[in-house]
């Protein structure tokens, strides 16, 4: 990708997670455990985040305990990003929600409602909850026949439920035409009811009738987010998301990746705007050549292991890095999501190093430009599925 | 006998006929900038809490969905988180539905609120069972109406566990089981307790069952009834159901809805009262709340003219996803008819003086020695004030009813403590023990 920022340009996120991606960071010198469950501390991590110029931050969630070192336990993604919203300006906030057990309605008037208090910036990571200890947090799925031992059900159905939970989502913030409310004193009226749409939704898993009850949001649709981390997933980003995490491990594997996503797309029959690709990287920067490869390994050998996920580690400074990236976004990347190793250590690694080695490339932005996270990645925002005349006999119009 | 202290809540403007969206005073209802103005205003004014309401679909009329009435709000978890940042004392209060949510999600996000509010996080339990709602949900209309409050008590249970299964000090870490009728649930709680323990917890529900799951594990009450007499019944009734549960009277706080309108004398608020109950009752909404009652078409009756000679249809309704009109309707329809008989009402006047008159309508100074006699003599505990316009609505109340209050001594002029349970004097929350109890009752 070229001309971005008037050389060849990289989009870069950062995803935010408890103390850090090493299950051993709450061990490290800065690290801020005993703040992980206040506002502070997540203010702190996205203003600095802002301070880098990123596109945006990602948050997770889980519907379980996290399975890392001494800490576990997290936060609501959805209420972290919104507590976040009034205290940050330009960056993106991209929650992650769980879309197996929790009702699709009640995601999307949440990711809407982001949207209008941090006014267009939301964006959502939907997830697949697989295994049976999270559904017995709910009581009310048993694994089905076919399902693999500790999971629900297939990877396959599983995800397939998860596009259509993303399906529902997004017609019901479109459910709301953006002129809906009309104020008209000579009749009465607040609204235009044919401006609001049911949706009508029928599916293997579950239906849902609408309209929602939250108007359109500011960026029509909010950017929807999935991390393809198995064939199931990257059909599943194909059908719905506007953008997509791949973990590759190499620069010939990022092609391949890459490849895939195109596949999956041309399968899925998608047409408009094609998924903005992003790729995983846990990161552990540090000034002295040497010195992050020594940390990390001081951590591993505290956590007994390492990071268990499939993501691949950097260590090295922050040269090293801004090598990596732009040799690997030639494989047909939008930008990277990078893993801080240890909050906030290597999250300021990124914004006070990497990002002022890439400007000095002419790689990175130097002022934030778009109001929105989808004009931030080059997605319009886009004319409601009820809106258009033609579009009245096939949306289940009110 | 001391002085009572007042309490003073404030209610986000309203999805039904009483918030005015045709007054050029009338701003979004839906843009944040709104939440931030009331929400600010309520804490200048040291209110204990900011109240949002919730309803899962859009109210239906005569099978269509109503468009008379200002419409459209976020979920209210979200919006409150974000109005913690911008509060500093304010406590944030969320109707979450029980009927189509789940115990472990919403105990996380309730916790999640407490933790990134510092303490000022609060849930309005509220119940519902229908059909019509449940088109929006996986599992449809499951509960029976008679099942509504066995859910809620059984769901706030089991919420009020998941919150105990962290310590204080992070010893236990949410190792939970849950097995009871509505739920049966087991595995690790992924929110430690947040620095409220539990969060404050509100009722709304105005039925025998309600008053009694009030009494049995509530802390505050959000009822209808903020006239002197129907309130100081209904404050004597719940007060008396709390020693059955082994709760003194003053730990739960009774917070009736109320409205106002202020002016420079009594004869110019009773003016603007009128103007506003004009405003709220156009003749569309006039028509359109006797359909409700009537449950019939009427939109070929005049508003100005007498009211309808046919007799109301009492088996289906035409309104839909509104609880108003779920009371006793052939009782209501014997009733309007002899006042506007008496009266020589018109629809559109009966409407307006049969519903929603404000509760307090005076100069400041006499709004503020009412509110303060009504919590002296047990009408309430305090007060949830609805405004009727988006988002100046509380501003009045704020800069001129407040410093009377406070004047008097029964209201603080800054907080105390930090969260909301020290703003309403509540202790730590007693979640054992009112497990015990609740088993001991069902």
């Amino acid at each position: 990708m070229t001309g971005l920022y008037g050389g060849t340009g990289l989009h870069l996120a950062v995803a935010l997670e408890g103390v850090g991606w090493h299950p051993a960071a709450w061990r490290a010198p800065d690290a801020r455990p005993a703040d992980l469950f206040t506002a502070r501390y997540w203010a702190d991590l996205a203003r600095e985040a802002e301070r880098g110029l990123l596109d945006f931050v990602t948050i997770e969630d889980a519907l379980t305990p996290r399975p890392s070192g001494r800490l576990q336990g997290g936060l609501d993604a959805v209420l972290v990003a919104a507590r976040l919203a009034p205290v940050t300006g330009h960056i993106g906030l991209v929650p992650t929600t769980d879309v197996t057990h929790t009702e699709p309605f009640h995601v999307s008037i949440g990711v809407a409602s982001l949207d209008f208090a941090s006014y267009g910036r939301a964006g959502w990571r939907p997830r697949v909850s697989a295994g049976v200890r999270e559904a017995g947090h709910f009581g009310r799925r048993r694994a089905s026949a076919a399902a693999p031992p500790g999971r629900i059900a297939s990877d396959a159905d599983l995800n397939a439920e998860a596009a259509d939970a993303v399906e529902v989502v997004r017609r019901l913030w479109d459910s709301w035409q953006d002129d809906a409310e009309i104020r008209d004193a000579s009749t009465g009226r607040f609204l235009d009811r044919d401006r609001l749409h049911y949706i009508d939704f029928e599916g293997p898993y579950f239906d849902v009738r609408g309209p929602s009850i939250t108007p359109r949001p500011p960026q029509g649709q909010p950017v929807v987010t999935v991390l393809a981390d198995s064939p199931p997933a990257y059909e599943f980003a194909a059908r719905g998301a506007d953008v997509v995490y791949l973990t590759p491990d190499s620069r010939a594997g990022t092609g391949a990746a890459v490849s895939r996503v195109r596949a999956a797309e041309a399968a899925a029959g998608r047409g408009g705007e094609p998924l903005r690709v992003f790729a995983d990287l846990l990161v552990f920067i540090d000034d002295r050549p040497g010195a992050a490869a020594v940390r990390k390994a001081r951590l591993d050998e505290l956590d007994g292991a390492g990071p268990a996920s499939a993501v691949e580690v950097f260590t090295g400074t922050a040269a090293e890095l801004a090598d990596l990236l732009e040799e690997r976004l030639d494989a047909g990347l939008t930008g990277f999501r990078l893993r801080p190793g240890v909050l906030p250590h290597d999250l300021t690694g990124i914004t006070r190093r990497l990002v002022p080695e890439l400007q000095r490339r002419g790689a990175f932005r130097t002022a934030y430009r778009e109001t929105t996270l989808r004009a931030r990645l080059g997605l319009s925002r886009p004319e409601g599925r009820y809106s258009a005349p033609a579009a009245a006999t096939t949306g289940g119009g009110s | 006998m001391p002085v009572r202290q007042v309490h003073l809540a404030a209610h986000f403007p309203g999805v039904n006929n009483t918030t005015v969206w045709s007054d050029p005073a009338s701003g979004s209802q839906i843009d944040f900038a709104s939440f931030v103005h009331l929400a600010r205003t309520a804490e200048r004014g040291k209110f204990d809490f900011f109240f949002l309401a919730e309803g899962l679909r859009l109210r239906e009329m005569k099978g269509r969905i109503h468009d008379l009435d200002v419409a459209g709000r976020p979920e209210s978890l979200t919006v409150l988180s974000a109005l913690a940042a911008v509060t500093t004392r304010l406590g944030l209060a969320a109707t979450v539905n029980s009927t189509f949510n789940e115990p472990y999600e919403v105990a996380g996000r309730l916790a999640t609120l407490d933790h990134l509010s510092a303490g000022r996080a609060a849930w309005n339990v509220v119940t519902s069972y229908d059909a019509f709602t449940g088109e929006n949900f996986r599992r449809g209309g499951f509960l029976a109406e008679a099942d509504r409050y066995t859910r809620a008590a059984e769901f706030l249970q089991t919420a009020r566990e998941l919150w105990d299964s962290w310590s204080d000090d992070g010893g236990a870490e949410g190792e939970f089981a849950h097995s009871g009728r509505h739920f049966d649930i087991a595995g690790r709680f992924g929110t430690p307790r947040g620095p409220q323990g539990h969060p404050v917890i509100i009722q709304a529900g105005d039925s025998a069952e309600g008053r009694e799951f009030a009494a049995s594990d509530a802390d505050v009450i959000f009822s209808r009834h903020g006239a002197p007499a129907a309130g100081r019944a209904f404050y004597a009734d719940v007060k008396r159901r709390l020693p059955r549960y082994g709760r003194h009277p003053d730990e739960l706080k009774i917070f009736p809805a109320v409205t106002y309108v202020l002016g420079d004398t009594e004869e110019d608020a009773a003016e603007r009262a009128a103007d506003i109950r004009r405003a709220q009752v156009g003749p569309e909404t006039a028509i359109a709340y006797l359909e409700g009652v009537w449950g019939r078409d009427l939109s070929a009756y005049d508003p100005d003219g007498p009211l309808p000679d046919v007799e109301p249809d009492l088996d289906e309704g035409v309104s839909k996803g509104r609880a108003q009109f779920r009371g006793d309707r052939g009782e209501t329809v014997r009733r309007w008819r002899t006042l506007a008989a008496d009266r020589g009402l018109s629809i559109r006047e009966l409407v307006i003086e049969a519903t929603g008159r404000q509760t307090f309508v005076g100069t400041p100074r006499s709004v503020a020695d009412r509110i303060d006699e009504f919590v002296q003599t047990g009408v309430a505990d305090g007060f949830i004030f609805v405004p009727h316009l988006t988002p100046g609505g509380l501003d009045d109340l704020v800069d001129h009813v407040v410093p009377l209050l406070q004047e008097k001594g029964v209201f603080r002029s800054d907080y105390t403590g930090t969260t909301l349970r020290d703003h309403l004097g509540l202790g730590p929350p007693r979640g054992a023990v009112r497990r015990a109890h609740a088993e001991a009752v069902s």
